[in-house]
């Protein structure tokens, strides 16, 4: 990036945390949407709802049927006609059981399945929409929001949304399902009884939902925690040369040992809020089965109830037990849905600012005019003045135009404005008379390139990088940009060629070399408006004045800006623009400009070589 | 509804031309992530870091045992009551409060031993993390610069996260496995001493379970990793897509990006179907499991109770065990694959803290005094990276204190290896480096650095604010000496137009300034540090010229009073120097000051009078020529 953003980079960063705020009518909104969402795969998300009843109806009918095994023996060793009968039924009891856990089994294996595939269906529709969203934002919101938010709502927010379907909701099934027909069952048996084995519910349940939540909120804590040790961790070792140049590794030991400490004190409360819950809760439970055992043992003595039904008691507490003690995670599935979702849902939503009017047309390129007409122009977050006021100027196809001043004056931003990576204030841009605004995105684009001082480079090959933007292009012309850019003999010097990775993982080039790659880039795509932002100063001298040269078998097609700051990248242009605080303020040919005697020629002499009288001009100015 | 796609897949594959040269995404081959399931060197290593708590170990374990214990009492406790205190004509209620009692005990003995379990593996395993993390980190802040310099950072951060993340996992996980078998061997136990012939058939269902999860386990892991790996795949692309943003979208690539992140989505969503069906695929053969078990213990054990050779109770408990009997199986198995991560990671750790410490200060090391001359000599220097190929080759030459020297030369003449000499970030293979006249092996590397400032050609600034940055690791620097420096430097301007001044936080790698004013602030650095011997490698990257004159100016106050080693490009830094130093190949060509260089008419002068404004902007080529043109 170029001196001009980095100055706007400073005002602080829009985020997408608004969602924090909300109440729980916005909450119950998004749940809602998220539920929509999940029910637009409805033959999925039926099949999960329709085996999660099934299966736990199955799973209810467990202990009934243990218990009547337990009964149908107690009867059995009774003897006689009655006996003989139950001894039958054992039989039958052994059978149903074993089909009604084969049967439990299977529609478990559904329920899961597809409640899961429902959250992939929906995480994969998501992940597209996120990215499409974010190819299509235009600059001033990339501007506005650090990466590393927008990498956590596409990652793990997605996430959040996407477990929804299977964590919270089907479990909503599940649990009153066990419960409510559970609780009846019991209830209906004995009445005691069954409040006794089920008293151990509500606690467990709102422990469980009160510990989930706090782990969560811990959590949050955490992970920022943990992301200051990783920034220490990071820094200290991309830094080492500086740490060892001040011997500051006492220093940094102390840094590492406080982000270090803050976070695993953290950790450890967190180990004792989670175990003091867990250990709260098991004996919640097995004491509402000692009671169980105390009372019912009682019934079974004085004849009201048989072992069977005591045992059928037990078993039921065995499994509600899992489901009980889950419940935290539901609500904190719910929890975390509705504020992840928030923070999605605000992304997928925002309103693209700089899109196709409808119905535009493409470019139409005929004299290849560009066009400023009073354009003026302020960062929309800024509280800044306007970065450009009433800028006029015209290139025809074929001339070059320099632009140049001191830094923050705008020239960058002026560049960006052509592709409409902003949009103008006031005034307009047009090429060949056509308003910018009023055109297509794509043909623009296709048809304006700028080379960017500091250019992403993707990893992935060489040549990929060269046919960003024209994947279909023929190896020769790959050649030939890359010959002009000057980047062929290097590239023929590694040892896989235009094959070689770069990028972020890949063989890492200087400077110079990502620039001159950025170049053949932007020639790839046949620009009638070529602009360089600064996208020469890692180059050296004389290899520029080769590219420039190369270029200009092209240059008649097109229109060339160059921002610079060395006045050789632009001294030999048509015409020099000499921008300061947004407005251009001296225009003319280098000699016009030199002979003026004005800032240009002010700025010039700081840059030549000052001769041997003159030495100390720079240093005390 | 917004999560509907705007823009129509295009079709980028079936419109007849070939396969475009695109591809969204990078994907690193990840790293073995499966080790040895057992590797005794590894594990004597991991436990030298869980030593120290041996202790709460031993404790744990105990509690574990104890857990278990009641984990398998509890269901006799109810047997016990039912055939003792229910039978109908033997009832009693006598023994059914005994069991009442004895059951209350048990699970009090549960809770504490859960409690304590729990806590006490939690609380070791984030011990023993940061421990071992904490030992990395500082071992890598000894290990040689070279080796750094061959080693990732993101490489090593993942050693320091994921791996210690994985050994983290390992130890909870294997105290809780100690309780896993206990439970398991413990209901065996039970069940046969309760009735063997029925604990027999009951039991024959594990061998079962434990044949189909051999055949199992490797081809879910295999489904398991290729779902880890799409989605990591998806997610390089999402962050490539918002890193590259700005590229992608003025060369006019989103459409085609969005078919080929299609493309990983899609797989990202076949493979998490596909792992969905493994993971599931075992919850009927279990269950059916446990039914075949609990049908078994009916039939046969209601006939067995019938002929009065089994009580209802003991009926009852083999149900309750049952139920229980499938659980260690299932993370037992999973611990397999845990101890694998843990083997394969611990590897990578111990490769990490097994990396030689190249440069250790003399066990009679000398305290630099900062009354020293501050002369910096070199004596018959020889030194290579790669000790075959020298980088400099007998290079003799002395500072004076209080002189400013320039040391000049192309590319790969060894003058970056000066600076790093004289600082001892490498030991020279032959001959000396003197600082205040001492061989810097035999001074502390701590009162060495804290004699010599540095100031790297890439700024380099920290997280935090520019009042902290500036005065560094000196942290008895007060405002008024930070404000100072940075006057001195002329950084103070800029910085008082920062929001919050010498309170602004700067963003990761003082990403919110100019390469210029980032330059400035490490000069404000050097400043505050106050050494006596400044060693500086220029910018070459081009500033503004308005930037550039702050430097210039700022390089002679940083100058004054310190002797001085720069490593120049400028012509104007040149100049002003007291003395030029010529190196090529390693080997001293020339030296004396400008005046005396440009009488000699070797490669300085001749570079010079190439009449550009930068040594920088002299293209190889034409230093090559000059180079040649001299030595002949």
């Amino acid at each position: 990036m170029s001196s001009d953003t980095t100055v706007r980079a400073v005002k602080p960063s829009a985020s997408l945390a608004l969602a924090k705020a909300a109440g729980w009518g916005k909450g119950l909104s998004i749940l809602t949407r998220i539920t929509v969402m999940a029910f637009r795969h409805p033959w999925q998300a039926g099949a999960a709802i329709g085996a999660t009843l099934i299966a736990s109806a199955f799973q209810l009918t467990i202990p009934r049927l243990l218990g009547q095994a337990v009964d149908n023996t107690q009867v059995a060793l009774t003897g006689g006609a009655a006996g003989q009968a139950a001894q039958d039924a054992l039989l039958t009891t052994a059978l149903l059981l074993l089909g009604a856990s084969v049967l439990r089994g299977i529609f478990t294996l559904v329920q899961n399945y597809y409640s899961e595939a429902v959250g992939h269906h929906m995480g994969y529709r998501l992940r597209l929409a996120c990215y499409e969203k974010i190819q299509r934002l235009s600059f001033s919101f990339h501007d506005s929001i650090h990466s590393g938010d927008l990498i956590t709502v596409g990652l793990l927010d997605l996430e959040g949304v996407r477990m929804y379907f299977s964590t919270a909701l089907v479990r909503v099934f599940l649990l009153s399902m066990l419960i409510g027909i559970g609780a009846y069952l019991l209830i209906s048996t004995d009445l005691v009884l069954g409040l006794l084995a089920l008293s151990f519910v509500p606690f467990v349940g709102w422990r469980s939902s009160v510990t989930q939540l706090r782990l969560r909120a811990t959590w949050l804590d955490l992970q920022e925690r943990l992301s200051v040790l990783t920034r220490v961790m990071e820094e200290n070792l991309g830094g080492i040369r500086v740490v060892r140049a001040f011997a500051a590794q006492n220093h940094e030991m102390e840094k590492f040992d406080a982000a270090s400490q803050s976070a695993v004190s953290l950790a450890h409360q967190r180990v004792g809020i989670r175990v003091a819950n867990t250990s709260a809760m098991t004996l919640s439970f097995f004491a509402s089965m000692g009671l169980v055992l105390w009372v019912g043992g009682l019934k079974v003595i004085s004849g009201e109830i048989t072992v069977g039904t005591l045992t059928s008691f037990l078993t039921f507490m065995t499994i509600l037990q899992m489901p009980v003690r889950q419940l935290g995670l539901m609500v904190n599935a719910f929890a975390r849905a509705s504020t992840c979702g928030a923070r999605l849902f605000e992304l997928l939503d925002l309103e693209v600012a700089i899109r196709d009017r409808k119905g535009a047309p493409e470019l139409k390129v005929t004299e290849g005019t560009l066009c400023f007409e009073n354009v003026g122009f302020a960062y929309p977050s800024a509280e800044t003045n306007e970065v450009l006021t009433n800028v006029t100027f015209e290139a025809k196809r074929g001339e070059t135009i320099g632009i140049v001043g001191p830094p923050g004056s705008g020239k960058s931003t002026l560049a960006h404005l052509i592709p409409r990576f902003y949009d103008v204030g006031s005034g307009r841009i047009t090429i060949d008379g056509q308003d910018i605004r009023d055109i297509t995105l794509q043909s623009l684009r296709r048809k304006v390139v700028v080379v960017q001082q500091d250019s992403f480079l993707f990893t992935t090959t060489i040549e990929n990088n060269i046919a960003y933007g024209d994947p279909w292009a023929q190896e020769s012309r790959i050649e030939r940009a890359s010959e002009s850019a000057q980047l062929h003999n290097y590239v023929l010097g590694l040892p896989t060629g235009y094959e070689t990775v770069v990028g972020e993982r890949g063989v890492s080039l200087s400077g110079g070399q990502r620039q001159r790659l950025s170049i053949a880039r932007a020639l790839m795509l046949r620009p009638a408006v070529m602009v360089f932002d600064d996208s020469t100063a890692a180059i050296d001298a004389a290899t520029e004045s080769r590219i420039r040269s190369a270029m200009r078998r092209y240059a008649a097609d097109r229109v060339t800006l160059i921002v610079a700051h060395r006045l050789s990248s632009l001294m030999h242009a048509d015409r020099i623009l000499f921008m300061e605080d947004g407005r251009i303020v001296e225009s003319g040919t280098h000699d016009e400009l030199i002979a003026a005697g004005g800032r240009y020629k002010a700025l010039y002499d700081l840059q030549v070589r000052p001769g041997d009288d003159g030495r100390d001009d720079a240093l005390t100015a | 509804m917004s999560e509907e796609l705007e823009t129509e897949r295009p079709d980028i594959r079936e419109d007849g031309r070939r396969p475009p040269r695109a591809v969204v995404g990078s994907h690193r081959i990840e790293e073995e992530i499966f080790g040895k399931v057992f590797d005794s060197n590894i594990i004597r290593r991991i436990w030298a870091f869980v030593n120290p708590y041996r202790t709460k170990i031993y404790l744990a374990v105990a509690a574990v045992l104890a857990f278990t214990a009641m984990q398998l009492i509890i269901p006799l406790i109810i047997r016990y009551a039912i055939d003792n205190g229910m039978q109908p004509g033997n009832a009693s209620h006598t023994v059914l409060y005994w069991c009442i009692a004895g059951f209350a005990a048990a699970i009090l003995v549960n809770f504490v031993a859960s409690y304590a379990q729990e806590t006490l593996v939690g609380g070791v395993a984030e011990d023993v993390l940061f421990d071992i993390r904490r030992a990395m980190f500082s071992h890598l802040q000894r290990v040689s610069l070279s080796w750094m310099d061959k080693t990732e950072v993101g490489r090593l951060m993942s050693r320091l996260q994921g791996d210690v993340n994985s050994m983290q996992e390992f130890l909870e996980t294997s105290v809780l496995s100690v309780g896993d078998i206990t439970l398991l061997f413990g209901i065996v136990i039970v069940m046969l001493t309760l009735d063997f012939k029925l604990g027999l058939l009951t039991l024959s269902a594990l061998p079962v379970l434990f044949i189909v999860r051999i055949f199992w386990l490797p081809r879910a892991r295999k489904s398991f990793m290729a779902a880890h790996e799409t989605n990591s795949i998806a997610n390089g692309a999402l962050a490539e897509a918002i890193h590259g943003v700005r590229a992608v979208q003025s060369m006019d690539r989103e459409r085609i990006n969005f078919a080929l992140y299609d493309d990983k989505a899609r797989a990202n969503l076949m493979t998490h179907l596909s792992a969905a069906r493994y993971a599931q695929v075992m919850v009927p053969i279990v269950d059916s499991l446990t039914g075949l078990a609990m049908a078994l213990v009916i039939v046969v054990g209601g006939a067995r109770v019938l002929n009065q050779a089994l009580d209802v109770g003991v009926m009852v408990a083999f149900l309750f065990y049952i139920q229980r009997f499938f659980d260690p199986i299932r993370s037992l198995t999973l611990q397999y694959s845990v101890m694998q991560r843990a083997m394969a990671s611990g590897q990578r750790l111990t490769e990490v803290l097994d990396v030689p410490v190249d440069i250790q200060d003399a066990p009679d090391a000398k305290t630099l005094s900062p009354d020293m001359d501050g002369s910096v000599e070199f004596r018959d220097v020889v030194f290579g990276y790669n000790p075959k190929h020298p980088v400099l080759k007998h290079v003799s030459f002395k500072v004076n204190p209080g002189e400013t020297v320039a040391l000049v030369g192309p590319t790969g003449s060894g003058k970056s290896s000066c600076m790093s000499l004289i600082h001892r970030f490498y030991d020279v293979q032959q001959g000396e480096v003197l600082v205040g006249g001492h061989d810097v092996r035999d001074l502390t590397q701590d009162s060495l650095g804290r004699q010599i400032a540095m100031v790297l050609q890439e700024p380099y600034l920290f997280t935090g604010t520019v009042f902290d940055n500036i005065r560094y690791h000196m942290k008895d620097a007060s405002r008024e000496k930070v404000i100072e420096a940075a006057k001195a430097v002329g950084a103070h301007d800029f910085i008082m137009r920062l929001p919050e001044g010498y309170d602004s936080i700067l963003g990761q790698r003082g990403g919110n300034l100019s390469l210029g004013q980032r330059q400035l602030i490490s000069f404000a650095r050097a400043l505050v540090a106050d050494a006596k011997i400044l060693v500086l490698d220029e910018a070459t990257a081009n500033i503004d010229s308005y930037t550039e004159m702050l430097i210039q100016k700022a390089l002679v106050k940083l100058l004054e009073g310190r002797t001085g080693l720069v490593i120049a490009h400028r012509l104007a830094t040149i100049r002003e120097a007291d003395r030029i130093i010529v190196l090529q190949n390693g080997e001293l060509i020339e030296s004396g000051n400008h005046a005396a260089l440009m009488k000699n008419d070797k490669l300085y002068s001749k570079l010079y009078n190439l009449n550009y404004s930068s040594f920088d902007d002299i293209p190889e080529d034409v230093i090559e020529e000059a180079a040649t043109e001299q030595a002949t």
